[in-house]
């Protein structure tokens, strides 16, 4: 990480927490994939980032929680770069994506899987020619025995096996979501990212989604980011939270320090869940 | 009863500021659509280049090429045809009813030859294939947008202008030109069926005064008018699709948007054609 430490901010814009609680990247996490920076995002006068600092380390699941309209997707784009940020920076694997351009971004996103709340699935491609996709984009020589044998395993993990022939109109929303990871972990990427993956699901498909989300993260070594607003899935599936409001990310950390947070956001945000008010 | 205050009285606004706030605002109005427009115009040539970009740029998509060339060729051979039957008919009983007045029934097959290739084939073929293609490309770009489809690309680290819009925007500069000869030539074959085989006209008389008056430049400027078309239509519907928002609204927007700007550009640039082809 000598290459992610030479181009980072030599001050930290922020070293504390809204609450006053030492940054999780200070506690001496050393393999940090993910760096966001001093991150500052607005639309048409509307701040929406006012200064995001989140640190996400190899081979965990960061949830980043937020209520609607917080910005959470705004965070994640620009993760991957589908945004520019007006000030700040998101260092990936050391490598700066402001200084970034677009074809270097191409590269980039390379090592990323994406699963968008939608499922984004292509309507025109079988649950197969979704999954083969990437595959087929990337490694234009791959033979098809190869292609199959790949997506074949995927969607065995996934519990897929036998889909392969359906279109997605043809699926229940967990099974998309499931269509969505085996197409993002094709490519076997170190970082994948969920957009609100349990939105919208019934408690029995959430589930589901919960255990595929670490069952990637065990079976595939993945690190994952996960964004959402579903408190009782976050904490199932998370290694480390935390909580953006107002623009600020107001506390990070394990699941239980975040469930005893001082801050009167996070109490009253995590406490629908756990002391039912 | 008291008069109210000098305090309480409401503002009135200055008589000028009450004269001149209709045409300031209706100018603000003007000048906002203008750089709109410009601003569009901008964002569709950039568009443009980028898809010409990428098009010679690998990965080269041979199979997406094809596929959008038989989408937009051969799934519009069928309306092209009927079109160009019906369009030299018509054409020619009313010329054959016009010059029969004055006893130039012989200038029926130039005349319909003429206008078949330098504007009717062109433009009329430009209009189906907005209407059936172009209106169909930028539906689909739309509801990839909306969808996330288009970001979905993206991330993995597919160039969208390349994988989406090269395509369609190719297949539109070489089939629209292909089906603007094919609108021709049934156009002329129809016109041959109402002058010769109905209306009596010797077939020698068709043929060769069309040879003498038709030469190749005629078909050429129709077939340079279908390319720019071709050209204009896919990256109209492209760049509206491309950049459609708001859910199933404004995917119905932006492909109303796609076939009325893309008609009404038809028209004007056939104008600018007409004029540069004719110098």
């Amino acid at each position: 990480m000598g290459r992610l430490e030479s181009e980072m901010p030599r001050q930290r814009p922020e070293e504390k927490d809204v609450a006053g609680h030492p940054r999780a990247a200070d506690k001496g996490s050393s393999d940090v994939i993910i760096s966001i920076r001093d991150l500052h995002k607005s639309f048409g006068g509307h701040e929406v980032l006012k200064g995001v600092n989140l640190d996400v380390e190899v081979g965990s699941t960061v949830v980043i929680l937020g209520v609607s309209g917080s910005g959470k997707s705004v965070l994640m784009k620009h993760v991957i770069g589908l945004l520019r940020p007006d000030s700040g920076d998101v260092f990936v694997d050391g490598r700066s994506l402001s200084r970034t351009d677009e074809h270097g971004l191409q590269e980039v996103r390379r090592g990323f899987g994406m699963v968008f709340q939608t499922a984004a699935l292509f309507d025109s491609m079988s649950v197969y020619g979704n999954v083969s996709f990437p595959l087929r984009e990337h490694f234009r020589k791959m033979p098809e025995s190869e292609i199959r044998e790949r997506v074949s395993e995927k969607l065995a993990i996934l519990g897929l096996s036998g889909h392969e022939d359906k279109f997605p109109g043809e699926l229940s929303g967990g099974m998309r979501k499931r269509v969505g990871l085996a197409r993002a972990v094709i490519m076997e990427p170190k970082i994948v990212l969920y957009d609100e993956p349990t939105t919208g699901l019934d408690p029995i498909t959430t589930d589901d989604v919960d255990n595929m989300i670490m069952q990637a993260r065990e079976a595939l070594q993945v690190t994952s980011v996960v964004i959402s607003h579903d408190i009782r899935s976050a904490f199932k599936v998370a290694t480390k939270l935390a909580v953006l409001y107002d623009g600020r990310i107001v506390a990070e950390g394990q699941p239980e320090e975040i469930a005893n947070h001082p801050h009167p956001h996070v109490r009253k945000f995590v406490g629908t869940h756990f002391h039912g008010s | 009863m008291a008069k109210p205050s000098a305090s309480e009285a409401p503002k009135r606004e200055p008589l000028a500021g009450v004269l001149l706030g209709g045409p300031r605002r209706s100018l603000e109005k003007l000048g906002s659509q203008t750089i709109r427009v410009v601003s569009e115009l901008g964002e569709m040539v950039s568009l443009l280049l980028f898809a010409m970009l990428w098009l010679v740029r690998p990965p080269y998509r041979l199979r997406n090429h094809l596929a959008m060339m038989e989408f937009v060729g051969v799934g519009s051979l069928f309306i092209v045809v009927l079109t160009g039957t019906f369009t030299g008919m018509v054409f020619a009983a009313q010329s054959m009813y016009a010059f029969g007045l004055f006893g130039a029934d012989a200038l029926v097959g130039p005349t319909v030859t003429l206008a078949l290739t330098r504007e009717l084939a062109p433009v009329l073929t430009g209009l189906m294939v907005t209407g059936r293609a172009g209106s169909a490309v930028a539906t689909e770009l739309g509801t990839m947008r909306v969808s996330e489809q288009i970001d979905a690309l993206k991330t993995m680290a597919v160039n969208p202008v390349q994988y989406l819009v090269a395509p369609r925007v190719l297949a539109g500069i070489v089939m629209v030109p292909i089906l603007t000869v094919v609108f021709t030539v049934v156009g002329v074959l129809g016109a041959y069926l109402v002058t010769v085989v109905w209306g009596g006209q010797a077939s020698g008389t068709f043929i060769e005064q069309t040879r003498y008056y038709v030469d190749a430049y005629d078909i050429l400027s129709g077939v340079i008018k279908g390319a720019v078309f071709g050209m204009l239509i896919f990256l109209i519907a492209c760049y509206k699709g491309y950049n459609a928002a708001g859910g199933a609204k404004g995917v119905g927007q932006a492909t109303t948007q796609a076939v009325v700007v893309a008609s009404i550009t038809i028209f004007v640039v056939d104008y600018l054609l007409t004029i540069m082809l004719l110098l």
